[in-house]
């Protein structure tokens, strides 16, 4: 039997998705028509041993409960949210809830990071795991550029037998191109190497009199997988398959690309322009007059009306497209409103095509000038834009009627 | 107006074409400024129909460069008209009086008073008022003033109560006078009132539109106020046009957005482009499909991919 984890942070995680994660819970923001996890959660049910899956993380149980409910109906498997009340991080939270993983005696369990987006190789991924002996913990690793590397959790492999010799999180300077991609099975001895963890951090905080950090946090990156490196029980399985992080909003287009062609969505059933991939949720309502495509989510309730283009975007529930806008590299929020002959136009923040490996370059908002770096543009939820109007590499704050037309601003 | 004699019979008029009208770019680098369409006549046809209609019987034409393309194309237009056209060749610039003593010997052959304007004055010219006024007067000569609210710009005339002239000012630093030589100013696209009978007046349109009878315009478009659209232009469905001017030939696709435009002759503006802000494409320029132009200039023949989202001349 296995089991799966999906951690998924809480509200006070992942505020470079803002605005969108104002209004939905990054973890269950859509990308190609279902909510971020669900691909997680997906994957998971394609393995026939998995029986359980487990997620966790620190949104209030009521924010979740309708996404759970869903996915139990949506594919009969036991799923539960674990809900975490202090900020344990990573390894902390995991060891926190160690029991309920270790209920029912799995060989195994995979642990996925929410935030992550890939064509998990979740089968392999086990094979692999299984033919290595001592191994406590798998990593799935890919191939970044010496550039981007820094960024991520870098590890240093045994050739032959791929066992993870030196593993760094986010280091200074380079280390390796080899990355983690926040994909692992780990055998359930890891918690016996948490266990002594967690102990010493126990000591540590009474030794120096209660200061410090909160002896319960731990770090999975930096408490666990370091101090597992060399030790010949961590390994790293390298794939080539997609895979990106999904921290930006800009992640979330690039995201949905790569779902809509990996799920090879089912014919539209809309008489409208269909430039694949395209989602369109049965609901939705588009006139025969507008042309969608590539990479275009549409949402349930979502009005599309006649002489619409959309490509490369995100169009969130109930949302209104008034004739003749054109809407591209943008994501439109819930109940929000493009008026007619508007333009709402972004730009793409998609990784460096000519660069092998090229990931997501998360940039931050502002350049070192000060000046509003070139993104998508966002409308939250509840927004108006009139007619005629022009909104470029803007982002708009929920539920604010424009009255004019913007360029790279912020809109409060 | 000058003149010598106090009798009118036969009127004559010299128009001072000259210059290369590089303020106007890129519209004037496929054809010379004064056969520019404004509202679908280029202005020197604005103008002969004027002074023809205010009895002019012969055009004295004091040209500089090009002047083939305009002899030709004017000669054809203006034989409709049933009057004469002379055209005076000026073979090196010569400012601006020098065509005009270039044109003496043609105006020798009579002492009749003769009109003398600028070719790129657009106005409700009003050559019968001037006439009766310098017979009135009886002098040398008579210039039309004209009421500016920034005269600083233009060459400004100071002149007594009586009318008589006392003093020329080019450019003053300094109030004079807000009466200024009425030979420059120069809206593109505002469109007369006085053009009405012509106006367009189909679904779809706000304001004054002049809409050539060869043009074809799609279902579902919002055009105007102030748009000129000229023969064989093809406005496709879904388009939104506004205070622009579409010349010959050209075709505006499917959805497109204009506010503020000169689209040349034969130039393509593809479906969902968004025009705006004093965009000025030249002859057969191509816009493709989803583009932004924002104050765009763009030379003639060019096929223009990529969105131009601050102002920016394409060479």
């Amino acid at each position: 039997m296995l089991k799966a984890v999906i951690l998924i942070g809480g509200p006070q995680k992942g505020t470079r998705f803002r605005p969108l994660s104002l209004d939905t819970p990054k973890p269950l923001f859509p990308i190609a028509g279902v909510p971020l996890i669900q691909h997680h959660i997906k994957a998971c049910t394609k393995l026939k041993n998995c029986k359980e899956i487990l997620i966790i993380g620190s949104y209030t149980t009521n924010v979740m409960s309708q996404f759970i409910s869903d996915m139990q109906k949506e594919f009969h498997v036991i799923l539960r949210y674990l809900q975490e009340f202090s900020p344990l991080g990573t390894g902390g939270s995991l060891y926190h809830f160690r029991d309920q993983i270790r209920a029912g005696s799995p060989s195994a369990f995979f642990l996925l990071n929410g935030d992550v987006c890939a064509d998990f190789p979740l089968e392999e991924l086990w094979k692999f795991h299984a033919e290595k002996q001592n191994a406590l913990v798998t990593i799935m690793g890919t191939e970044a550029t010496r550039q981007q590397s820094v960024h991520y959790g870098c590890m240093v492999c045994e050739p032959s037998t791929k066992a993870v010799n030196h593993y760094v999180e986010k280091p200074n300077s380079y280390v390796s191109t080899l990355i983690n991609c926040g994909v692992y099975v780990c055998s359930l001895q890891v918690f016996h190497t948490m266990a002594e963890t967690f102990v010493k951090k126990q000591n540590g905080f009474y030794s120096s009199n209660g200061h410090g950090v909160d002896p319960g946090y731990m770090s999975w990156e930096q408490d666990v997988l370091t101090p597992l490196a060399g030790t010949g029980k961590l390994y790293a399985m390298q794939v080539t398959s997609w895979w990106s992080q999904v921290k930006t909003a800009g992640s979330a287009i690039y995201a949905n690309r790569h779902y809509l062609e990996l799920q090879s969505s089912p014919p539209a059933t809309t008489k409208c322009q269909i430039l694949p991939d395209v989602f369109i949720h049965p609901s939705a309502s588009v006139d025969s007059t507008a042309v969608i495509g590539p990479n275009v989510s549409i949402g349930a309730g979502v009005i599309i009306k006649g002489g619409v283009r959309i490509k490369e975007s995100i169009v969130l529930n109930n949302a209104i497209i008034n004739e003749h806008a054109l809407v591209m590299h943008s994501v439109v929020g819930q109940d929000a409103s493009v008026g007619e002959w508007s333009r709402v136009e972004g730009t793409p923040t998609d990784p460096d095509p000519n660069k092998p490996f090229a990931k997501m370059d998360n940039m931050p908002l502002f350049s070192t000038e000060g000046r509003l770096n070139p993104s998508i543009t966002i409308l939250g939820a509840g927004v108006v834009v009139p007619a005629e109007k022009i909104l470029l590499n803007s982002i708009v704050l929920p539920h604010k009627h424009l009255g004019r037309s913007f360029k790279h601003e912020i809109i409060l | 107006m000058c003149g010598s004699d106090k009798k009118l019979g036969q009127l004559r008029a010299v128009i001072l074409v000259g210059g290369y009208g590089t303020r106007l770019r890129p519209l004037t680098l496929s054809r010379p400024k004064p056969l520019v369409e404004f509202a679908n006549k280029p202005i020197l046809m604005h103008q002969i129909e004027a002074l023809v209609d205010a009895g002019v019987t012969q055009v004295i034409l004091a040209v500089s460069y090009r002047a083939e393309d305009m002899e030709k194309e004017l000669t054809e237009q203006v034989s409709k008209l049933g009057i004469s056209l002379t055209f005076s060749h000026e073979t090196e610039p010569l400012g601006t009086a020098g065509p005009l003593a270039l044109a003496r010997k043609l105006l020798d052959s009579s002492t009749e008073p003769f009109f003398v304007l600028n070719s790129d004055v657009i106005c409700d010219f009003p050559f019968k008022e001037l006439a009766k006024y310098h017979r009135q007067h009886g002098k040398e000569g008579t210039i039309v003033v004209t009421k500016v609210e920034e005269p600083s710009k233009y060459g400004v005339v100071v002149y007594k109560e009586d009318g008589q002239i006392e003093s020329f000012v080019e450019k003053p630093q300094e109030f004079i006078s807000n009466k200024i030589n009425a030979g420059m100013c120069l809206y593109l696209t505002s469109l007369r009132q006085k053009n009405s009978n012509k106006l367009y007046d189909g679904a779809g349109v706000v304001g004054n539109v002049l809409i050539d009878p060869t043009a074809i315009i799609g279902k579902g478009c919002r055009i105007g106020p102030n748009v000129t659209i000229g023969p064989d232009v093809v406005i496709e469905d879904g388009a939104c046009i506004k205070r622009s001017t579409i010349l010959r030939g050209a075709c505006v696709r499917q959805h497109a957005w204009l506010d503020g435009c000169i689209v040349g002759w034969r130039s393509v503006v593809g479906r969902w482009v968004r025009m705006e802000n004093c965009t000025v494409l030249g002859e057969d320029v191509i816009v493709k499909d989803e583009l932004y132009i924002n104050g765009g200039q763009v030379l003639p023949h060019k096929s223009i991919a990529l969105s131009v989202p601050e102002p920016q001349i394409i060479m």
